[in-house]
């Protein structure tokens, strides 16, 4: 009996793969979004903007389900098994935010081994039979370092705000501003703290370092969640206010709207918008319509400046983060871009 | 048949049925599932599941609790990942210290995995020490083994510590074998709660080592060592963590210190849930094993039935609440007979 049903479930992978190149219809393809985690306002945004693209695609009868799944707890373990339950429904895409970046890889190969089209985006994974939308945060972390450089042809003294030790995204950035850092000759960084993406911590542990500084700090180099913190730090020093990069939050926008209104304060605000859902979405679609897709495509960042900080500070919720919902053509556009 | 044992046979058949009732269920609920690669997909988790709960059952059999088996779990996972496929050069710790080497000329100490299997022996010696100290300093085993959770965390964190290595080879193999006929999972399971039968409900030590916890002064009026019995318990738990760790880390291809936090819950409500107890050395090796398959596919079940994750571990919990519940019925029935 066991091996009957095995044989007929064999079968109908088989004819699931052969069919596949050849429909350039996913108006019966059913794609499910696994997710590690839900308890912070960037997920929280992913999971609404991925409700607001994927119900309209539904509707309009371009993909047939997709589905929202997220694990209780961010565990390995559990999202392992979450991914073979979603084989097991029969989505023909799943769409992964995963826990870890290789140890999901066993259930990732089962799944593709299964016929199943796995994209990961923002927790990637390295399994090579899945795609990968990723993000470029050395780069993000060097065009901090450049922006500055045009808008202070002097150079001078900057500071650096990491994130959570430790962790990759933490790594990369500040590589990336060390490689900026390292092209302009100008700067240099004369103090470093981790302020873990957290306002307050970041507040703390630049109030804590300022003293040590030299007076002169031209810039503060960060990676999002942070900028607020450190510009209450330096105005409680009675410092002098330097150009602060900020990481496209409510609060951290509205400060700089506010000092913007008061004395023309100029600075730039970048991160990855938690829309990067729909992107993925976009791609699985994408690949499941039979398109040829690189396996490792990048995210643009959604960056802000001077003149669309009003328009992307009303669409901001108050202790959100600043978000845009991506288009199929955003998704053609960004394969393509990887297939040159 | 008198009327005593029929609630004695209701007891142990109690795992069988929820694990079969389970099982239909998802069945129902999704026919796909019933399928060679179905039950190999649903319960290949459970393998490294059904080892931790065996060896949670070996110190719950001498009425102490081990709180510290899921990170146990993690570290062996770790070691498995790093040094057992590449020797102590695969610790990013070691591999800082020689940044230009060449692998071939590093000396033989540095690439072996013989160190993998060293690390992994000591941690099954460090399982027996804390036996041996529980039981010289009458120590609450809850309190230690909670302890001791922290100490493998924090070397599996020095180990590995950003998620990551690669699993041996050969693990890799034996753990996705695709025997004919019968999924892989379904015949380690067999075979787990056939070797922990044996070796507890078979054999004349296991006896003894069942009524240790069952009565442990007549245990030691009869002259064996009750020390040796919980050094040897300890140990037991040691060994098939181990095997959990390395038969997890077959599955998921790399290893994360985090990797098996939820295996210390998991573990002990497999136990309760296969028929044991916590204290009297009352276990059932073949129930624990079933039990971490029925948890197993609780999970499966549950979101098969679209139950939203949020609800999902209560959902959990209930399965759990209503088994134990029978239980209590049954063990009504037992002492009114």
């Amino acid at each position: 009996m066991t091996r009957f049903t095995g044989a007929v479930s064999l079968l109908a992978v088989a004819a699931a793969l052969c069919a596949l190149p050849a429909a350039a219809e996913t108006a019966d393809k059913r794609i499910a979004l696994s997710n590690n985690y839900a308890g912070n306002s960037w997920r929280q945004a992913m999971l609404r903007s991925w409700d607001k693209v994927t119900k309209p695609a539904v509707e309009a009868g371009i993909v047939a389900a997709a589905d929202p799944f997220t694990t209780a707890e961010n565990q390995v373990t559990e999202q392992a098994a979450q991914i073979q339950n979603l084989v097991l429904q029969g989505y023909n895409a799943i769409v992964l935010n995963a826990a870890s970046p290789d140890a999901l890889n066993g259930a990732v190969k089962e799944a593709c081994d299964a016929g199943v089209i796995v994209v990961s985006f923002d927790g990637i994974v390295t399994e090579p039979c899945a795609w990968r939308i990723a993000v470029d945060f050395k780069q993000m972390g060097k065009d901090e370092v450049t922006y500055l450089a045009g808008k202070l042809p002097e150079g001078g003294n900057l500071l650096e705000i990491r994130g959570l030790a430790g962790v990759f995204v933490d790594d990369e950035i500040s590589k990336g501003i060390h490689e900026g850092v390292a092209e302009n000759a100008k700067f240099k960084i004369v103090g470093s703290v981790h302020g873990d993406w957290d306002q307050a911590k970041a507040q703390a542990a630049v109030a804590g370092i300022l003293p040590s500084l030299p007076d002169d700090i031209v810039g503060v180099v960060t990676q999002g969640g942070d900028g607020y913190g450190a510009a209450q730090a330096f105005a409680a020093a009675g410092r002098k206010t330097p150009t602060i990069i900020m990481g496209n939050r409510q609060d951290e926008l509205a400060w700089w709207k506010e000092q913007k209104d008061a004395n023309g304060y100029e600075t730039m605000s970048v991160s990855i918008a938690p829309g990067v859902s729909t992107l993925a979405f976009w791609v699985a679609q994408q690949i499941l319509d039979g398109k040829e897709v690189p396996k490792d495509l990048v995210v643009p960042f959604l960056r802000i400046d001077q003149d669309n900080l009003e328009k992307n500070l009303e669409t901001t919720e108050k202790g959100g983060v600043a978000n845009v919902e991506y288009t199929l053509e955003d998704a053609q556009k960004v394969i393509e871009a990887a297939a040159k | 048949m008198n009327a005593a044992t029929l609630p004695r046979l209701a007891r142990s058949l109690l795992p069988a049925i929820s694990l079969a009732i389970i099982l239909g269920a998802i069945f129902w609920l999704q026919p796909r599932a019933a399928s060679y690669l179905g039950l190999n997909l649903m319960l290949s988790l459970a393998v490294p599941i059904a080892f931790a709960t065996v060896a949670q059952m070996c110190v719950i059999t001498v009425n102490d609790l081990d709180l510290s088996i899921g990170t146990f779990v993690g570290f062996v996972a770790c070691v498995a990942a790093t040094m057992l496929k590449g020797g102590l050069i695969a610790l990013p710790l070691v591999a800082g210290l020689y940044p230009e080497a060449d692998p071939a000329t590093l000396p033989f100490w540095l690439t072996t995995p013989l160190v993998g299997w060293l690390v992994l022996a000591l941690g099954i010696g460090v399982y027996a020490l804390l036996g041996a100290l529980i039981h010289a300093r009458d120590l609450p085993s809850i309190v230690v083994t909670l302890g001791m959770s922290f100490v493998w965390l924090g070397l599996s964190v020095l180990v590995l510590p950003t998620p990551g290595g690669k699993a041996p080879d050969w693990i890799r193999t034996v753990m996705t074998l695709k025997p004919p006929y019968v999924p892989l999972p379904i015949i380690a399971a067999v075979l787990i709660a056939l070797a922990a039968h044996l070796l507890l409900m078979r054999t004349s030590y296991g006896a003894i080592l069942r009524g240790a916890g069952g009565n442990p002064k007549a245990i030691e009026r009869a002259g064996w060592s009750l020390l040796k019995v919980k050094i040897a318990m300890f140990a037991l738990a040691g060994l098939f963590g181990t095997l959990a760790g390395l038969s997890l880390v077959g599955l998921t291809t790399s290893g994360d210190a985090n990797i098996a936090l939820r295996y210390t819950l998991l573990s002990i409500a497999g136990v309760i849930l296969g028929g044991g107890e916590f204290v009297g050395g009352r276990i059932s090796p073949v129930g624990a094993v079933i039990g971490a398959m029925t948890l197993t596919l609780a999970g499966s079940f549950l979101s098969f039935m679209r139950i939203s994750p949020d609800w999902q571990i209560g959902a959990q919990g209930a399965i759990l609440i209503i088994v134990l519940a029978l239980r209590a019925v049954i063990d009504r029935l037992e002492k009114r007979t």
